[in-house]
């Protein structure tokens, strides 16, 4: 079973991490996802630019009215993804404790992937 | 992450919200500021139990108006102060009170805040260290290690500056739009002096602290006012300039100049940041000095190598920052640009009416230098060079120009038998 797995947090936090800070949670991050990878549960993973580099397109008005910022307003924002491959919501529920040891604060909300499309664009510069 | 360490990092984050909010409570700057500092003193004893509340923000101005106004009535009638659990443990239901009383107001009240520190009568260094002091909450030790005088020194300063805002009266009524206007202009154009500060800085720990500080300062003015394309052109410059900070400098602390730059070491991460703002930005089509600035930073950081640049975009948007912003600091960086795509001759040439203007900057003669430099005019070459080593700010800046001269004596010097 495919499960997102969403991370949200205050990011005037996150993006108050010294280079350090962010490289320690990085590497504590990164010896669940070694671990993830190595057992074939790892998919696409990825940390968003903060939402002050966000645009909203709303599909309310026609046509479409464009607005500077993110979506909604919100403590806690959506600041990147997990897509895991797990038998069940528990083994994602345990996935996501080892994500929550590594970097602590916030919230990761499981979601159950209903569509994917796996193709991606090689080589893409990020 | 240690989880001391983790609500320092909160603490900080929440400071210029909570502060200025707590500032339209007490309409007292020193209040605020105890009050506040009394909010984060309970905050590392009870959140280290409860772990941190859903909203510290929110949390942290309940219980610093609390604190405070407890504080009064304390020394009004001598009262008993109520059990830390009383005062500390908030339900959900204040938090959305404090929510219901603050979120409309955050936007004024941060720049509010920010604007205190832009008192006309401050000189620009003043300001600064006033900005980091009280909205970034900066020790007066680490600014004053960032600005290379003694922490009494800076201490003096601050009290000063604190007192001449305190009789400044900014009031606290929400402001028109056009005052809000106003307030902005000022408050950007002191963010970019802190940066440009920083930049500028000779050490490395100051330029990390002091560029850090006016970008998190950008991205917090750029929550708060989300459509505005002059800030958003403000925080893409700082970006992609800070991008290059690892690369400035080699491992002995000496100048790197852009083209000799290794690109390798650019953060990408603040370049795309930087870019996508950009991108927002244009999209308003309502130029100004920032945004070109930006679009200016971002021709560099695109060019993958020294010769991809694009330098005849580059003296395009110096000449539409000429005519928005004329000065001769822009004309001399115009020149630079100029000499890439029409030679050294004619950049000189556009340079030489500005001597009178720019006789005590540093950049002018190094600029002036290599121009001559480049027209085999070695003698006036050197003679500019060592004004310009007269005029360094930083060790850094003179090392360097010593570098060029050197070379120059090298290549002049007869061939060794």
């Amino acid at each position: 079973m495919l499960y997102a797995i969403l991370c949200y947090n205050d990011e005037d936090i996150v993006w108050s991490w010294s280079q350090e800070e962010d490289q320690a949670v990085m590497a504590k991050l990164g010896v669940v996802h070694e671990r993830l990878i190595k057992a074939g549960k790892m998919g696409p993973s990825l940390r968003l630019l903060p939402t002050t580099s966000a645009t909203t397109l709303r599909k309310s008005a026609d046509p479409p009215l464009v607005i500077d910022g993110p979506f909604a307003e919100t403590k806690e924002q959506l600041l990147g993804f997990y897509v895991i491959e797990v038998a069940d919501l528990d083994e994602a529920l345990e996935v996501a404790r080892e994500l929550a040891g590594a970097n602590p604060g916030g919230a990761y909300e499981i979601r159950p992937v209903a569509l994917y499309n796996p193709e991606r664009r090689d080589g893409a510069a990020v | 992450m240690s989880e001391r360490a983790w609500i320092d990092v909160a603490l900080t984050a929440a400071r210029p919200q909570a502060l200025s909010a707590l500032l339209r409570y007490f309409r007292d700057l020193d209040t605020a500021e105890e009050a506040f500092q009394e909010a984060c003193l309970r905050a590392l004893k009870t959140w280290p139990q409860t772990g941190p509340p859903r909203d510290p923000k929110a949390w942290l101005i309940l219980v610093g108006r609390n604190a405070a106004l407890d504080g009064v009535r304390r020394r009004g009638r001598q009262a008993p102060l109520p059990p830390e659990e009383t005062l500390s443990d908030l339900e959900d239901a204040e938090t959305a009170l404090a929510e219901r009383l603050d979120g409309a107001h955050y936007r004024d009240d941060v720049l509010r805040l920010l604007f205190m520190c832009c008192h006309p009568d401050l000189p620009d260094t003043q300001q600064i260290a006033l900005a980091l002091r009280i909205v970034s909450g900066l020790s007066v030790k680490q600014i004053a290690r960032a600005f290379l005088v003694s922490e009494a020194a800076m201490e003096q300063r601050i009290t000063r500056a604190k007192a001449r805002i305190a009789q400044a009266q900014v009031p606290f009524e929400t402001p028109s739009a056009a005052e809000r206007g106003e307030r902005l202009a000022a408050v950007t154009a002191m963010t970019y002096l802190l940066f440009t500060a920083g930049y500028g800085a000779g050490e490395r720990s100051a330029r990390a602290e002091l560029c850090g500080e006016a970008i998190r300062l950008a991205r917090l003015l750029l929550r708060l006012f989300q459509t505005e394309p002059e800030i958003m052109g403000l925080a893409a410059l700082m970006l992609l300039q800070h991008a290059r900070s690892a690369a400035r400098f080699d491992a002995v602390g000496e100048i790197v100049l852009l083209e000799d730059q290794d690109r390798g070491l650019w953060d990408d991460k603040l370049i795309a940041e930087g870019l996508a703002l950009l991108d927002k930005a244009m999209r308003h089509q309502a130029p100004g000095p920032y945004q070109i600035q930006a679009a200016i930073a971002a021709l560099h950081a695109r060019a993958a190598r020294p010769d991809d640049t694009d330098w005849a975009e580059i003296e395009a948007l110096y000449a539409a920052l000429e005519r928005t912003t004329p000065s001769p600091v822009v004309t001399l960086n115009r020149a630079v640009a100029v000499d890439k795509v029409k030679g050294a001759a004619v950049a000189l040439e556009m340079i030489e009416p500005l001597a009178p203007r720019l006789s005590a900057y540093f950049h002018f003669f190094g600029v002036k230098g290599a121009l001559l430099l480049r027209l085999g005019r070695q003698a006036e070459a050197r003679e500019a060079f060592d004004q310009a080593i007269a005029l360094a700010a930083t060790p850094a800046e003179a090392a360097h120009i010593r570098l060029r001269l050197d070379r120059l004596r090298r290549e002049s010097a007869p061939e060794p038998a």
